[in-house]
């Protein structure tokens, strides 16, 4: 009981900290909309794109929520420096709360962050066109939280290991641009040379991406059950991982 | 249960490098005891030990009657912590902090109400309790800060140098907080501070820690005491050739010259006055002023460490 309500009070905190910081919550709404209607519109009329109805700017559309549930989830999983930077951290970790709890609380306050992000741009898919239904809906939803805890996961594994933001701009080049162009999140990942569909295959984002492209747009490369199963274990994995380093490395987070 | 800090022989090792060595602390229940030393002596280090921060490289301690390693849990819901260093978050309010406390360590719901106003009332934050911290002045942070520890009810509460970089000021309002806190509430302090003032005026005891280790640990008065070293300082006329003639004064046990006074060291110098006065006037010297000073903290510090406690230690 205490547990939970320790892991509530963790969510609480993050959930008030994300919506505070409504510059925040705006550039990550604006962003992916220029990708779909600049870069969408952009190379959709340069190129002849497959059979989807509404050409490259609709295909890319599951993907840009893919994108924008990326940046979001290992953003806020890496502020976890910035609560050490500024001490916060401490007040957490020397209150009688077991660590995994910790870690939860953080996970489930990304996923709500990603959660209201994906949300907003579910609600923005009339801009390129795609028809919403409460159906496709409730299942984005349940996927975008799906990938965002997996994301979560890594984001806090990392946080665990760099103590200042310098090493940000690493992250940003060899982790989550990588794993973003490596998703699928722009091209189609079949008909790939093999070292490149070898690569999409191993990013745990590819089968979220997948997944929504199958629930909002009808078309997907492997089966939703699948898509699902690999995102469920990326999840467990990477949330134990980071509360296993939480709990180990707990003296020098301090 | 008579003390409610107790360690033995701990000892914190980083690498090579000893920062705490084989410390033994007795805190007595309900006094607010000090851990007086220079920056980088170990107090930081040591009290991190005892909130279960740090693990000991070896030996042991006890807070609250729990072990700080195999009970650490238990030891963590007996205190209450006010790093040296800030940790608050910006964007939340003074009252969510301590809405956060009040629900990480588990107070029960019906009287979270109850304990955050008093709290706010006893830290004096009643007004600017719904206001981001980022208002907030120094003072009101540390105040926050420490009001924050007490929520729970803590038994012992750790400040890690409470007035550090606060003004004369605010330090004053503060150490007043920690002497009523003491005073009504059923709580342990255990400070840390470079200050020798604070030392001095607000502990009971205090344990003066040089390169790890305790050098001794007593009340302020024993401590000063045992330096039997007043000063007396003169200011008369014709002062070099009196500094020669005192000299010869068996109860002096050192005496100079110093911009324009004279400085005689002595013991219990409130029994001198009238000899040092007749012996002026007998050999013809007008005293203008005497002033006698006990000895502080520092003059400790220096007597068992050969340096003063505002420089590094070495
Ligand atoms: N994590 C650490 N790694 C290495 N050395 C440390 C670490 N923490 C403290 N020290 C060293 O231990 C000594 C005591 O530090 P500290 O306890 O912070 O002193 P104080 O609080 O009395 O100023 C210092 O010399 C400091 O450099
Ligand atoms: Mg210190």
């Amino acid at each position: 009981m205490a547990e939970l309500e320790g892991i509530y009070t963790i969510w609480l905190r993050e959930t008030k900290r994300y919506i505070r910081y409504r510059s925040r919550i705006i550039t990550s709404v604006v962003s992916p909309m220029l990708w779909l209607i600049i870069f969408g519109t952009g190379l959709g009329a340069a190129i002849r794109f497959g059979d989807i109805e509404g050409g490259y700017q609709i295909f890319i559309y599951p993907g840009i929520i893919g994108q924008t549930i990326l940046f979001t989830s290992i953003f806020s999983g890496v502020s976890v420096i910035i609560d050490r930077q500024y001490g916060f951290l401490k007040e957490i970790l020397v209150a009688p709360l077991s660590r995994p709890s910790i870690v939860l609380g953080k996970s489930l306050g990304i996923s709500t962050h990603a959660l209201i992000q994906g949300v907003i741009l579910l609600i923005l898919s009339f801009v390129v066109g795609v028809s919403m239904t409460p159906m496709i809906f409730l299942a984005s939803v349940f996927i975008i939280v799906l990938i965002s805890s997996g994301l979560a996961g890594v984001g806090l594994t990392i946080a665990s290991f760099t103590d200042s933001m310098e090493g940000f701009n690493l992250i940003m080049s060899f982790i989550v641009l990588p794993m973003f162009l490596l998703s699928g999140a722009l091209f189609p990942i079949t008909g790939l040379p093999t070292w490149l569909q070898a690569a999409v295959y191993v990013n745990p984002l590819t089968y979220g991406v997948d997944a929504l492209r199958y629930i909002i747009l009808g078309e997907a490369v492997l089966p939703l059950g699948i898509n699902i199963l690999v995102l469920i274990i990326f999840a467990i994995i990477t949330i134990s991982v980071s509360a296993i380093l939480f709990s180990k490395k707990e003296q020098s987070l301090m | 249960m008579e003390y409610i800090i107790e360690s033995w022989d701990i000892s914190k090792k980083f690498g090579d490098f000893t920062a705490v060595n084989s410390v033994n602390l007795k805190v007595p229940r309900n006094s607010v005891y000090g851990v007086l030393g220079p920056n980088g002596a170990g107090k930081t280090t040591l009290i991190s030990m005892l909130c279960t921060i740090l693990k000991p490289t070896s030996g042991r301690a006890e807070v609250n009657g729990y072990d700080i390693v195999k009970n650490a849990k238990e030891v963590r819901a007996s205190i209450g912590i006010v790093f040296q260093s800030r940790a608050l978050d910006d964007i939340l309010t003074g009252r969510e902090h301590l809405e956060m406390h009040a629900a990480l360590y588990g107070v029960p719901m019906d009287l979270r109400n109850e304990r955050i106003e008093e709290v706010l009332d006893l830290i004096a934050l009643g007004d600017k309790a719904d206001e981001f911290i980022k208002t907030y002045s120094g003072g009101m942070k540390r105040r926050l800060e420490i009001g924050r520890g007490l929520i729970h009810r803590p038994k012992v509460l750790f400040l890690d140098e409470p007035t550090l970089g606060l003004d004369p000021q605010t330090r004053e309002n503060i150490w007043q907080y920690i002497r009523k806190l003491n005073q009504t509430e059923d709580i342990t302090v255990l400070l840390t501070t470079h200050y020798m003032d604070e030392a001095d005026k607000l502990c009971d005891e205090v344990a003066i820690i040089n390169q790890g280790q305790i050098i001794r640990a007593d009340s302020p008065q024993n401590l000063k005491r045992e330096l039997k070293a007043d000063t007396l300082t003169l200011t008369l006329d014709g002062g070099e050739t009196f500094v020669e003639e005192i000299k010869k004064k068996e109860y002096v046990k050192e005496a100079y010259s110093l911009d324009g006074e004279i400085k005689l060291m002595v013991e219990r110098g409130e029994n001198l006055i009238p000899d040092v006065v007749n012996f002026a006037t007998s050999q013809g010297y007008v005293i203008n002023s005497i002033e006698l000073e006990h000895p502080n903290l520092e003059d400790v510090f220096i007597k068992y460490t050969g340096c003063k406690i505002s420089e590094e230690g070495k």
